[in-house]
């Protein structure tokens, strides 16, 4: 059966230049050490729960995910972790980011690992979707967004067409299509994979007409297994036949709105080698801890290697037997999208699908020269795949207009990189888009500070007015209670009690007074007995005193 | 004529009665206005301008009491903003109330501090975390770079460090201003002001 397919319009038709198409896939030695960034995905950069000095284990996690959209990392071989620091990776600023180094001990020593082969169709889709997420798969076609986040798009979608994206629609890059030659069972069986864990009706791996060994050997693989559903699309072979929305679009006719998701429109789509991934995590529980690079350009020796995840271009590049003091630039990714890196010694990621080296011996991979003024020809308009309008964008750009630059839609620009392949004045459209899209974000981000700054100030100065008011109010009280207190005081009540007490005493006083000469108390009601001891007492003492009266005499 | 008279105070009354209605009605809570300008204000509170916080100079600019022109830390992107929004003249920035700086951030010495608490009570967004006698350090993400906290120290132990560029927040740079760049330096060079480094 003929599919009716839905080209998209635009799109440039470039070189293929796959010489390394035609190499199989092999591995290199192991390098003397592997340096693993902890943000090769896009999302939360993973945290370390290794030390330095651990001894780790062939796909043991080193580093867990923070976030939803986040994935763990793992040891691509059994080692030491020499230390968590910072180092070059492989980013266009050429700076430094945290990695986690590990020497390889040359053993390489499986952690133990666990198969879900037998029972991945009784699990459900979450599940399903954990595993792949411990795994550390994200997109290895290049933007490295986490596929388990992918392949969740919400209660409320029906997906009902599942896409393998097989279309390696750069120059150069020829892993995925070695992938399909030699490996097509474990594309159609991680297709299966998917497929439950999504619940599409119809799946579709999609691969451009210039791989017809890729697209036979993926048909015999699908009868091979007995599947009926899985069919393989041949789709033009035109650059960006591989972005994403463009391949929705040419198999589904379906147009993903503006912002907007593929699962909006019924699709999910997936790499071609994420599925593999996906397969081998599922099938024998392996971490993503390799990947397929090819090596091509000016070099000895064209491959396409399995290379361990944080091994160093450097390394990648002398095995294919080139001296790097030759190159006069080195491309990580293809030559539309990819850019030149500032360090050899930068590894390899999960997204790293070319090393692409530059001797200046291909005419099809020229220097850019330096740029003309703009001469309105309207040649971006026409290959922009995604109908914006490059040359706008790139006034606006360079004014740095930058909101305007957003109302001509900046953030639908894929960066493909066609409206920079056909201008006549080498004008590097694409840099500008760059530049506006991260001014624009750069001032989000300020708003966002100032918004919570003017939150915070905001608050002290609530803050500072309640404390002052309740400081007044406090002493309000506080002379409040103090005046009640002098005024209990005052009332006559209180003076009355304290005359009385005063009048109490002197009539005491009175009292004594008039008892003066006094007559003690004890005389009263006394025995006639008690009388005349007195009396005795009396005598004796008045006999005494004349006594003593007499002698004083 | 007496007719009209009723007709139009009937009239008169009635869109009275609409216009009250709806004055209460559609009541709009504060001056949309300095809202407006106050969200264009970068939020370091810093004083600068001449007010006591970016709300204040807001209200000020609203009033057509201040110039647009007294923002250093928002430079020229605010004044341009400001100028939009309230259709005025894009001008320079007043020298009077600072030049236009790189972004910093206050950081306490700790080792130099005496727990005074004089630049928590200085700080504008309470980004300074401690107590008396106790260390104290300044919360990074929340810091403006304001520089109040700098006079009240008594000890000097705040230091103003630009921010620094990661890769988090790299950008990238223009090429139109790179052309420029290297046009100039071939120039110098030409004209011998400048030595070509080896590599």
């Amino acid at each position: 059966m003929i599919r009716k397919l839905f080209p998209f319009i635009g799109g440039v038709k470039v070189a293929s230049e796959k010489q390394a198409a035609a190499y199989a896939i092999s591995a290199p030695e192991l390098p003397d050490k592997l340096i693993l960034p902890l943000h090769q995905h896009i999302g939360s950069p993973s945290e370390p729960v290794v030390e330095p000095g651990q001894r780790v284990l062939k796909g043991e996690k080193i580093a867990r995910a923070t976030d939803y959209v986040s994935v763990p990392l793992h040891a691509p071989t059994s080692g030491t972790i020499i230390a968590i620091t910072d180092s070059s990776v492989a980013h266009p600023s050429g700076m430094q980011d945290q990695c986690i180094i590990l020497e390889p001990d040359g053993e390489d020593q499986w952690y133990p690992l666990q198969s879900h082969a037998e029972d991945f169709h009784q699990l459900d889709p979450s599940a399903l979707r954990n595993l792949i997420r411990n795994a550390g798969i994200v997109g290895l076609g290049g933007a490295g967004f986490p596929s388990s986040v992918k392949l969740n798009p919400g209660p409320d979608a029906n997906i009902d067409t599942l896409i393998i994206n097989a279309s390696e629609c750069e120059p150069y890059i020829t892993c995925d299509d070695r992938v399909m030659q030699e490996r097509p069972d474990d594309v159609i069986q991680g297709t299966i994979i998917l497929k439950h864990a999504v619940s599409a009706e119809q799946c579709v791996i999609a691969l451009e007409d210039n791989k017809p060994e890729a697209a036979q050997a993926l048909e015999l693989a699908i009868q091979e297994a007995g599947v009926s559903d899985i069919t393989v699309v041949r789709v033009p072979t035109i650059y960006p036949a591989g972005g994403e929305k463009q391949l929705i679009h040419t198999i589904t006719g379906r147009i993903v709105p503006s912002h907007g998701l593929p699962a909006q429109v019924g699709v999910i789509c997936q790499n071609v080698g994420t599925t593999v991934a996906i397969y081998r995590a599922i099938q024998f529980g392996e971490p993503l801890i390799s990947r397929i690079i090819s090596v091509t350009g000016d070099v000895e020796q064209q491959s396409n290697m399995e290379v361990l995840v944080g091994t160093p271009v450097s390394h990648v590049i002398k095995q294919s037997k080139t001296t790097t003091s030759e190159l006069r630039r080195v491309i990580m990714g293809g030559p539309m999208m990819g850019f030149a890196i500032h360090d050899l010694d930068v590894p390899v990621v999960k997204t790293t699908n070319c090393v692409l080296c530059d001797a200046g011996k291909n005419p099809n991979l020229p220097l850019k020269p330096a740029a003309m003024p703009c001469i309105r020809c309207g040649a971006c308009a026409d290959v922009c795949p995604v109908k914006l309008m490059p040359q706008q964008l790139y006034w606006y750009s360079r004014a740095e207009e930058f909101d305007i630059t957003r109302e001509y839609h900046i953030f639908d620009c894929i960066e493909c990189g066609c409206c920079d392949y056909v201008c006549p004045s080498q004008i590097p459209l694409v840099q500008y888009y760059r530049y506006a899209k991260s001014e624009i974000w750069a001032r989000e981000e300020e708003n966002r500070k100032s918004d919570i700054a003017r939150e915070r100030h905001e608050f002290r100065q609530f803050r500072m007015d309640r404390e002052k008011a309740e400081k007044a109010q406090r002493h309000k009280q506080k002379r409040a209670a103090l005046k009640a207190q002098q005024g209990e005081e005052k009332p006559d009540a209180d003076k009355e009690a304290k005359r009385a007490a005063i009048l109490a005493a002197m009539e005491r006083a009175k009292e004594k007074k008039s008892h003066s000469g006094v007559q003690p108390k004890n005389t009263e009601n006394l025995t006639e007995e008690q009388k005349q001891q007195i009396k005795e007492a009396d005598a004796r003492r008045i006999a005494r005193q004349q006594a003593e009266r007499e002698k004083g005499k | 004529m007496l007719n009209a008279v009723i007709a139009l105070g009937c009239l008169a009354g009635f869109f009275g009665i609409i216009l009250g209605f709806a004055a209460i009605r559609f009541k709009v809570e504060g001056d949309p206005l300095v809202e407006q300008i106050d969200k264009l204000l970068p939020q370091t509170q810093c004083g600068q301008c001449g007010y006591p916080g970016c709300r204040p100079y807001a209200t000020a600019i609203a009033n057509n009491e201040a110039e647009i022109n007294q923002c250093p830390p928002g430079g020229d992107t605010t004044i341009a903003e400001l100028a939009d929004l309230l259709d005025r003249e894009i001008i320079p920035l007043n020298p009077e109330n600072g030049e236009i700086k790189q972004k910093v951030l206050a950081v306490i010495n700790e080792e130099d501090c005496i727990g005074c608490t004089l630049c928590i009570q200085a700080c504008p967004v309470d980004a300074i975390l401690g107590a008396a006698k106790q260390m104290h350090t300044v919360i990074e993400a929340e810091c403006t770079g304001c520089e109040l906290c700098l006079p009240p120290c008594p000890v000097d132990c705040i230091d103003l460090i630009p921010v620094a560029v990661t890769i988090n927040n790299w950008k990238w740079p223009s090429p139109a201003r790179q052309a420029a760049f290297v046009t100039e330096q071939a120039k110098k060079l030409q004209a011998g002001q400048i030595v070509e480094q080896s590599k």
